[in-house]
C-alpha cells in the first residue's frame, strides 16, 4: 500500500481525481458502468441528467459515502479503498455540500462550523472560531452565528453548510443538487456563492439542474445517462451542439 | 363538554346573524360559557359531599375511630426485609417506613439495571451484527408480550425455587452462594485506617473532575485531545489501591457461614427482592430498548452521512451528533418507563417481597382496618415518587430540546 503511496498512479500531478473503469451496483441494480474520470486542480465540473442516472451516486463514491465494487478511484494521489486510513484522510480532503443541507440541529452556527476542525483537526477552539467566522463572512452570514439551523431560512442553512465544509480546509469541493431543496428565491444566494468559490480557484465537482450557473463557472459539463458518461464537453458546445440523441432530448427538456 | 362547546358556537352563530339587535343572555356565549362552570362545579361539590357524608356515616355505623393514631400502636408482625430496625415490637408507623424503603431500594435498583441494560439491547438491536441483532430482537419480542406478573412467577417459582437447599448451595470458592433461601455474599468489615482508602477513592474522583477541566481547557487553547477516560479508570483504581497497601490492608471480609439449616453473616438478598428486581429490570429493558432503537432511528441518515463527509470517525458521530439528537426522543419515553416500573414493583405482594403495599396496604392495613388512611398515604407514596421523577426529567427534557424559531 505504501508502495502504492509514493508513487501514485496520477501520473500528472496536476489531477485532482482519477477514476479509472469504475462500476457499481445496487444488488442486482448496476447504477455506475465504468466510470472513468479525470479532473484537474482548480477544475470546475458541472454533472447533470435525468433523475435517476447515478450522477449523485458518482460524487457520493468519490468520499466513500457509497462503496464502488470495481475500477479505482485516486484523490490527490491517494487511493480511495477499504483502507480506514486513507478513507479519513481523503475525507479531510474533500469537502460535500447535501441537498437537505444536513446541519446538526443540536449545535449553533459557529458549533457546526467548528466541530469537525476541533475534533479532527484538533485545532484550538479560538482558532476553529476564527476560521468558522472567516467563512461566515466570506457567505455572507457572520451575524447568524449564535443561532441554532432550525432558526435560519434554507438559504442561510446551505450558506453554512458550505461554509462548515471550507473551515476544514479542503482542496476538493463536492455539491449534490445544492439549490433543489431551495425557494426560488433564495437560490440566487447559494449561486453566488458558489461562483465566488469557484473564481478563487476551488476544484469543483456539481451536480446540479442550474444551467445558468453550468453556462457560467463549469470549464467541462458531463452529461450522464442510465450510469453512463454519455457525453462531456465545455459548456459552449455542450449547450449550442450536444452530440448525442440522449443530450438533445435531456436539453430540449430543461431548458 | 365538545358537544356542549357546539351548542354555544351555534347559538352564536344564530344570534349574530339572525337577531343581531336583541341578544338573550343566555344566548351569549361567555354567559352561557360561565353558566356551565357553575353547573359543573356545584355537581362535583355536591358529589364529593354525599361520598364524604356516606363515608362518616358508616364510619360511625362501626363503630371504627378515624384518625392517625393507629401509627403509634404496636404492630406485632415480622417483616422479612428491612433496610432499618424493625422487630415485632416496633409500630405500624415503623412498619409503613421499612415498606417504603423497600419500595424505594427495588424501584432504585430497577431503574439503574433497566436503564443500563436497555441501552445495551436497543444499540445492539441496530448492530450490524446479524446474529447480535437478532439475539436483541428475540429477547424485546419475549419479554415485552409477556404479563410482569407472569414474568415474576417465573423467576421466583421456576427459577429461584429451583435453586438446591442451602446444604447444598452453588458457591463459587465457599465465599458466595446461591440456594433456594437468596443470595449470600460477603459483607465488608472496616477497620481503623479504612478512612484512608476511601479518602484516596474521594481525591482520585476530585482529581479526575480536576483533570477534565484540564483538558478541556487544554483542547480550546491548544487542539490536543487528551485521553481522559483510560486516565481517569486508572486513578479511580490505582490511588485507593495504594492506600489500601501502604495502610496494611484495612479491609475484611464477614464470610457467610452454614450453621444448622441456614447461612449466618454475611450480606443476604432475599430470593423475592431477586425475583422482582430481576423481572422488573428484564420485562422494563425491553421496552426501554425498543425506545432507544427509535431514538437513534429517529435521527436521520444525513447527519450521519453530514458527519463523515466532514472526516468524524464512527464513536465521535455517535457521541457528538446522533446520541445528543437521539436523547430528546429517548428522554420523555424513559420517564413513563421509570414510573411504570416504581408502579409496577407494588407487584411485590404476589411473590410476598415487602414492599410498601404488601406490607402497609396489605398486612398493617388488615390488623388496623384504618382503610382509608392506609390507602391515603400509600396513595400519597407514589403520588410523589412518580412527580418527582417525572419533574427530574422534565427539567433534564427541557434542557436538551432543539431551538427553532
Amino acid at each position: 500500500m505504501t508502495q502504492a503511496m509514493t508513487q501514485p498512479a496520477t501520473a500528472e500531478q496536476d489531477l485532482a481525481i482519477e477514476v479509472k473503469g469504475m462500476h457499481k451496483w445496487y444488488g442486482d441494480f448496476h447504477v455506475l458502468k465504468d466510470i472513468n474520470l479525470n479532473v484537474k486542480r482548480r477544475e470546475r465540473i458541472i454533472i447533470c441528467g435525468p433523475s435517476g442516472c447515478g450522477k449523485s451516486t458518482l460524487i457520493r463514491c468519490l468520499n466513500r459515502l457509497e462503496v464502488h465494487q470495481r475500477g479505482e478511484i485516486w484523490i490527490d494521489g491517494i487511493e480511495l479503498n477499504d483502507d480506514l486510513k486513507h478513507i479519513e484522510k481523503i475525507r479531510r480532503d474533500i469537502g460535500m455540500v447535501f441537498q437537505q443541507f444536513n446541519l446538526f440541529p443540536h449545535l449553533t452556527v459557529m458549533e457546526n462550523c467548528c466541530l469537525a476542525p476541533i475534533w479532527v483537526l484538533k485545532k484550538p477552539r479560538r482558532e476553529a472560531e476564527e476560521t468558522a467566522m472567516h467563512y461566515l463572512e466570506r457567505v455572507k452570514i457572520p451575524d447568524q452565528a449564535d443561532k441554532y439551523p432550525g432558526q435560519l431560512s434554507g438559504g442561510q442553512q446551505q450558506r453554512v453548510a458550505i461554509a462548515r465544509s471550507l473551515c476544514m480546509n479542503p482542496n476538493i469541493m463536492l455539491f449534490d443538487e445544492p439549490t433543489s431543496a431551495l425557494d426560488p428565491e433564495m437560490i440566487k444566494e447559494v449561486l453566488d456563492v458558489m461562483v465566488d468559490l469557484a473564481n478563487e480557484g476551488m476544484t469543483m465537482l456539481c451536480v446540479t439542474h442550474e444551467m445558468g450557473f453550468a453556462k457560467t463557472v463549469a470549464d467541462r459539463v458531463i452529461f450522464m445517462d442510465s450510469g453512463e458518461i454519455i457525453e462531456e464537453n465545455d459548456p459552449e458546445s455542450f449547450f449550442s451542439n450536444p452530440q448525442s440523441d440522449r443530450t438533445k432530448l435531456f436539453l430540449s427538456q430543461i431548458l | 363538554m365538545g358537544a356542549l362547546f357546539f351548542f354555544a358556537l351555534f347559538d352564536l352563530h344564530m344570534a349574530t346573524v339572525e337577531h343581531p339587535q336583541k341578544t338573550a343572555w343566555w344566548n351569549n356565549a361567555h354567559n352561557r360559557a360561565l353558566l356551565f362552570q357553575v353547573l359543573l362545579a356545584i355537581g362535583v361539590s355536591l358529589f364529593f359531599a354525599f361520598i364524604a357524608n356516606n363515608t362518616i356515616h358508616n364510619l360511625q355505623q362501626r363503630g371504627i375511630s378515624t384518625g392517625f393514631a393507629f401509627l403509634k400502636q404496636k404492630a406485632g408482625f415480622g417483616i422479612i426485609q428491612h433496610l432499618i430496625p424493625y422487630t415485632e415490637n416496633d409500630t405500624y408507623g415503623r412498619t409503613f417506613i421499612v415498606g417504603l424503603l423497600n419500595t424505594i431500594l427495588v424501584s432504585a435498583l430497577g431503574i439503574i439495571c433497566a436503564t443500563i441494560l436497555g441501552f445495551i439491547i436497543g444499540v445492539a438491536r441496530l448492530s450490524s451484527n446479524w446474529l447480535v441483532s437478532k439475539l436483541a430482537g428475540i429477547y424485546i419480542e419475549t419479554f415485552r408480550n409477556l404479563p410482569l406478573l407472569l414474568q415474576i412467577f417465573f423467576w421466583y417459582f421456576a427459577v429461584l425455587q429451583a435453586l438446591p437447599s442451602p446444604r447444598n448451595s452453588l458457591h463459587i470458592g465457599e465465599k458466595f452462594f446461591l440456594n433456594i433461601r437468596g443470595v449470600y455474599l460477603p459483607s465488608p468489615i472496616f477497620q481503623q485506617g479504612f478512612g484512608w482508602v476511601a479518602g484516596a477513592f474521594i481525591l482520585a474522583i476530585l482529581a479526575t473532575i480536576i483533570l477534565k477541566r484540564w483538558a478541556g481547557k487544554r483542547q480550546e487553547e491548544t487542539g490536543e485531545q487528551f485521553p481522559v477516560f483510560w486516565t481517569a479508570t486508572g486513578l479511580i483504581l490505582l490511588l485507593p489501591m495504594v492506600a489500601y497497601f501502604a495502610t496494611g490492608r484495612p479491609l475484611s471480609w464477614e464470610y457467610p457461614v452454614l450453621k444448622g439449616f441456614n447461612f449466618q453473616g454475611g450480606i443476604t438478598i432475599i430470593p423475592e427482592l431477586a425475583a422482582l428486581l430481576i423481572a422488573l429490570s428484564v420485562y422494563t429493558a425491553s421496552l426501554i430498548a425498543e425506545i432507544v432503537r427509535s431514538g437513534i432511528l429517529s435521527v436521520s441518515h444525513g447527519q450521519t452521512e453530514a458527519a463523515a463527509a466532514l472526516g468524524l470517525r464512527p464513536g465521535k458521530i455517535l457521541r457528538l451528533v446522533i446520541i445528543p439528537q437521539a436523547m430528546r426522543v429517548i428522554i420523555p419515553q424513559m420517564t413513563s418507563q421509570y414510573l411504570n416500573l416504581v408502579k409496577n414493583s407494588s407487584l411485590a405482594t404476589a411473590i410476598g417481597y415487602p414492599d410498601l403495599v404488601s406490607v402497609f396496604a396489605g398486612t398493617t392495613l388488615n390488623q388496623t382496618g384504618q382503610a382509608i388512611e392506609v390507602i391515603a398515604m400509600t396513595m400519597a407514596v407514589y403520588l410523589t415518587i412518580s412527580l418527582t421523577i417525572s419533574f427530574f426529567m422534565n427539567w433534564y427534557n427541557a434542557r436538551s430540546q432543539l431551538r427553532e424559531r
